[in-house]
């Protein structure tokens, strides 16, 4: 099997999810105290399909007056409405939200895939289902808080800003609504400018739930407005994702205001691979932990380290499975790997994969071909990079993996640790001694052995160093959203 | 027959299990408030704060990876220490302006607390740890580890009370930390570092510096390979000037503004909490 047969045709024929059953609206207000408003200065900005650049949508742009109509509401509704609620009522309202995201969970999956080009496959199995899964895990907390802190009591914050990007959309926002309004807080949540849709339409689920106006707040909007919401002087509370140079300027803007914050911010994980690992299980981990929605993940398994032994196996391995990845149309169901997410992002990627040839890393694409509108990259590795090449040290946030080869344990956890980040990491072998003796070594929020990539709500989610501060997922989620007498 | 000379005790700082003089030579006159005793503390600089975080670094993964056993008996050793040493604590609390009760009270309730964190070096992990029930065929477990090294500015109007309620969680959750003492109140900070020299606390894990807290909270907060610091104070400029460097590297700012550390409340797990980091594992059930 070691000469590869050209000729093999792994061509599927078309899958396509239908779409005509999806409703978008072409004119996407501001949600604001329970109403669609119009922005206040009237501004809308488009977002397109990144899979064919067209337009999908105009989407409200709110400015510094509309972020403050949003905290006034989410103020008012905390005060007099939710933070007095009985628990157990609380908890009924988010878990309504749970089931009418299940009962609609095909036309949001299509629409995530539309927005942001993401696989079709990835957002129905993945993204839509673990959405309603959070508001269901949090749901159930809302009346059971007084069990979670042994000797305290958790008392709730106040309003929350939650500033979210455009990698998994609807699970961002589900990632920091259930918990915010399980604890007692009212939110105003943006969603990243390239991909409002999904959360627009968490609006109207939110409306269909009867929620008490106010409680949940969606705006729409660049940097500018989430500066607005950080800045806001009502605001009790931060909860950012997204790059670890906005994260830090978050920080420096809230210091000394006495405002809470939790950041989930950039990482550059390792995935190690050891030479008594199940090999081909571990191919298929490295595959999913830096091809994984387009590589759009900050964790992502970026930094693929092999035991020398095993290098070439698996890196011939690699390669052959990625000529089998099937990169195009996300709403295809056979489609591994969508539209990366902007041409913003696209030209980032482009750049780094530029540096790493540069730097003299030794490039490896696979031989899809890439329809000519949209935003596409082919599957990239990079061979012969060491510690400082940039695209080793620096987040890339696209298909691009960095390969390098390690010979004893303690050198493998010398290199993966040689990073400022530290949110996950993988690590693949048979010998469990090994696993918990790396696992405990790489100083990293989440690890993943002998799996990559798997998230669940009752998982915290979070990283250490410059990948962030607090968690998200399970009891520790609740954590950021209280304060605890 | 003339009167018997005392050898009067040099104040010095404690990096790595020694007690060097500041490099930088500099020195801060310190006088009682009855203005009956002078000494000189040393005045510690930037330098003398980088060697000791590298110091701290170093020591960081023999500590971290002592057995829980092991580091609540070390704690526990402090207090044992620090109960054999009362009355040069006593001495120097009344020197710095206490009274023989409230210095007696003070030397009783550090202990005690030294002992609370002894008790919990062992514990808290228990209390924090959770199997998380995920929806995927994965065996899913989080619990806490130590953040790393941490610096401390503790608290000004409290000498042995304040340091102690500072140091002994954070070690108990086993980071190293680089501490600086009161700067009202030295005296007593200098001499806990002895207290620790004969604790089995390996040189390194506890570092403790005198300065002035105007000069050296920047640092404290700033550097690069300190991965928290915790400030006791309620100064608002200090506190908005440390949580704007700790974004330099995203480091963990914990604050305690206003806290009666003779208070049992000021004591919890919690405080072991504020410097640890939560890591969550996956491992697959089934083949």
């Amino acid at each position: 099997m070691k000469t590869k047969n050209k000729k093999t045709d792994w061509s599927y024929s078309p899958a396509l999810e239908s779409t005509d059953h999806v409703r978008i609206s072409t004119k996407n207000d501001l949600f604001i105290n329970g109403k669609f408003i119009p922005p206040k200065k009237g501004n809308y900005f488009e977002t397109i399909n990144p899979a064919n650049e067209k337009k999908l949508a105009d989407v409200a742009e709110a400015d510094q007056t509309d972020v403050d109509k949003a905290v006034k509401a989410a103020r008012t509704a905390y005060e007099n409405v939710w933070s007095k609620m009985d628990s157990s009522e609380r908890g009924k309202y988010i878990y309504r939200i749970a089931r009418l995201i299940q009962e609609r969970a095909r036309e949001f999956s299509i629409i995530e895939t539309m927005d942001g080009g993401k696989p079709i496959r990835e957002s129905r199995d993945i993204d839509i289902p673990l959405v309603s899964a959070h508001f269901f895990y949090y749901a159930g907390w809302a009346d059971k808080l007084d069990y979670a802190f042994p000797g305290k009591k958790a008392k709730s914050i106040g309003v929350a800003a939650q500033i979210i990007p455009w990698n998994f959309p609807l699970l961002m926002a589900a990632w920091k609504i259930a918990p915010a309004l399980a604890t007692g807080n009212t939110v105003v949540l943006k969603p990243a400018e390239t991909t409002p849709l999904t959360v627009m339409k968490l609006a109207e689920i939110i409306q269909e739930a009867d929620l008490p106006p106010g409680v949940v707040n969606i705006i729409n909007g660049d940097g500018k407005t989430g500066q607005a919401m950080v800045d806001h002087l009502d605001v009790n509370k931060i909860a950012f994702t997204g790059s670890t140079d906005v994260g830090k300027m978050i920080m420096k803007s809230v210091a000394g205001t006495g405002k809470k914050y939790t950041l989930e911010l950039g990482g550059k994980a390792a995935n190690i691979i050891f030479e008594d690992a199940a090999i081909d299980q571990a191919v298929e981990g490295i595959v999913n932990g830096i091809f994984f929605n387009q590589g759009h993940v900050c964790c992502a398994g970026s930094r693929l380290f092999v035991q020398e032994s095993v290098a070439e196996t698996v890196i011939s391995k690699l390669k052959d499975r990625m000529e089998t990845l099937i990169v195009g149309d996300p709403l295809d169901k056979n489609t591994d790997i969508g539209a990366i997410n902007s041409k913003m992002q696209l030209d980032k990627i482009k750049m780094y994969v530029d540096i790493g040839q540069k730097e003299g890393g030794s490039i490896h694409q696979s031989s899809c071909s890439l329809p000519e509108k949209g935003y596409w990259h082919a599957p990239t590795i990079f061979s012969d990079v060491s510690q400082s090449h940039r695209i080793v040290q620096e987040e890339i946030f696209g298909p691009v993996l960095a390969i390098q080869t390690f010979r004893t344990v303690d050198e493998v956890i010398t290199k993966a640790n040689n990073t400022p980040y530290g949110l996950s990491g993988g690590v693949w072998t048979d010998k469990g001694a090994k696993i918990f003796q790396v696992s405990k070594a790489i100083r990293s929020g989440v690890l993943w052995a002998n799996t990559f990539n798997k998230f669940d709500p009752t998982s915290p989610f979070g990283g250490y160093k410059e990948s962030g501060m607090g968690r998200e997922g399970g009891l520790e989620g609740l954590m950021p959203y209280v304060n605890l007498v | 027959m003339s009167k018997r000379e005392d050898i009067k005790k040099t104040y010095k700082l404690y990096i790595g299990g020694k007690f060097p003089r500041t490099e930088s030579g500099r020195y801060i006159k310190w006088t009682d408030p009855k203005s009956t005793t002078t000494v000189n503390i040393c005045r510690g600089s930037r330098k003398d704060f980088r060697n000791a975080v590298v110091a701290a670094r170093e020591t960081l993964c023999g500590w971290s990876s002592k057995t829980a056993y092991n580091r609540s008996q070390i704690l526990y050793r402090i207090g044992e220490m620090l109960e054999g040493r009362r009355s040069q604590f006593m001495d120097e609390l009344v020197v710095q302006g206490s009274t023989k009760k409230g210095a007696e009270k003070e030397i009783d309730q550090s202990i005690d607390r030294l002992i609370y964190y002894a008790g919990w070096a062992d514990k808290y992990q228990q209390i924090f740890s959770r199997v998380n029930p995920v929806a995927l065929p994965y065996f899913n477990f989080s619990y806490p580890e130590p953040m790393g090294v941490v610096s401390a500015v503790a608290p000004n109007d409290s000498s042995l009370i304040g340091l102690v309620s500072i140091i002994a969680p954070i070690i108990a959750g086993g980071n190293t930390v680089v501490v600086l003492a009161s700067e009202e109140n030295p005296l007593c900070s200098i001499t806990f570092a002895e207290v620790l020299h004969t604790s089995d606390v390996s040189g390194g894990v506890v570092n403790i510096l005198t300065g002035h807290r105007s000069e050296l909270v920047e640092q404290f907060s700033s550097h690069m390979d300190v991965n928290a610091i915790v400030y006791c104070g309620n100064k608002p400029e200090e506190i908005k000037l440390i949580q704007e460097n700790a974004a330099l590297n995203v480091k963990r700012p914990v604050v305690y503004s206003d806290e009666n550390w003779f208070d049992k409340n000021t004591q919890d797990p919690y405080r072991i909490l504020n410097t640890l980091e939560t890591k969550t594992t996956w491992h697959p059930v089934g083949v």
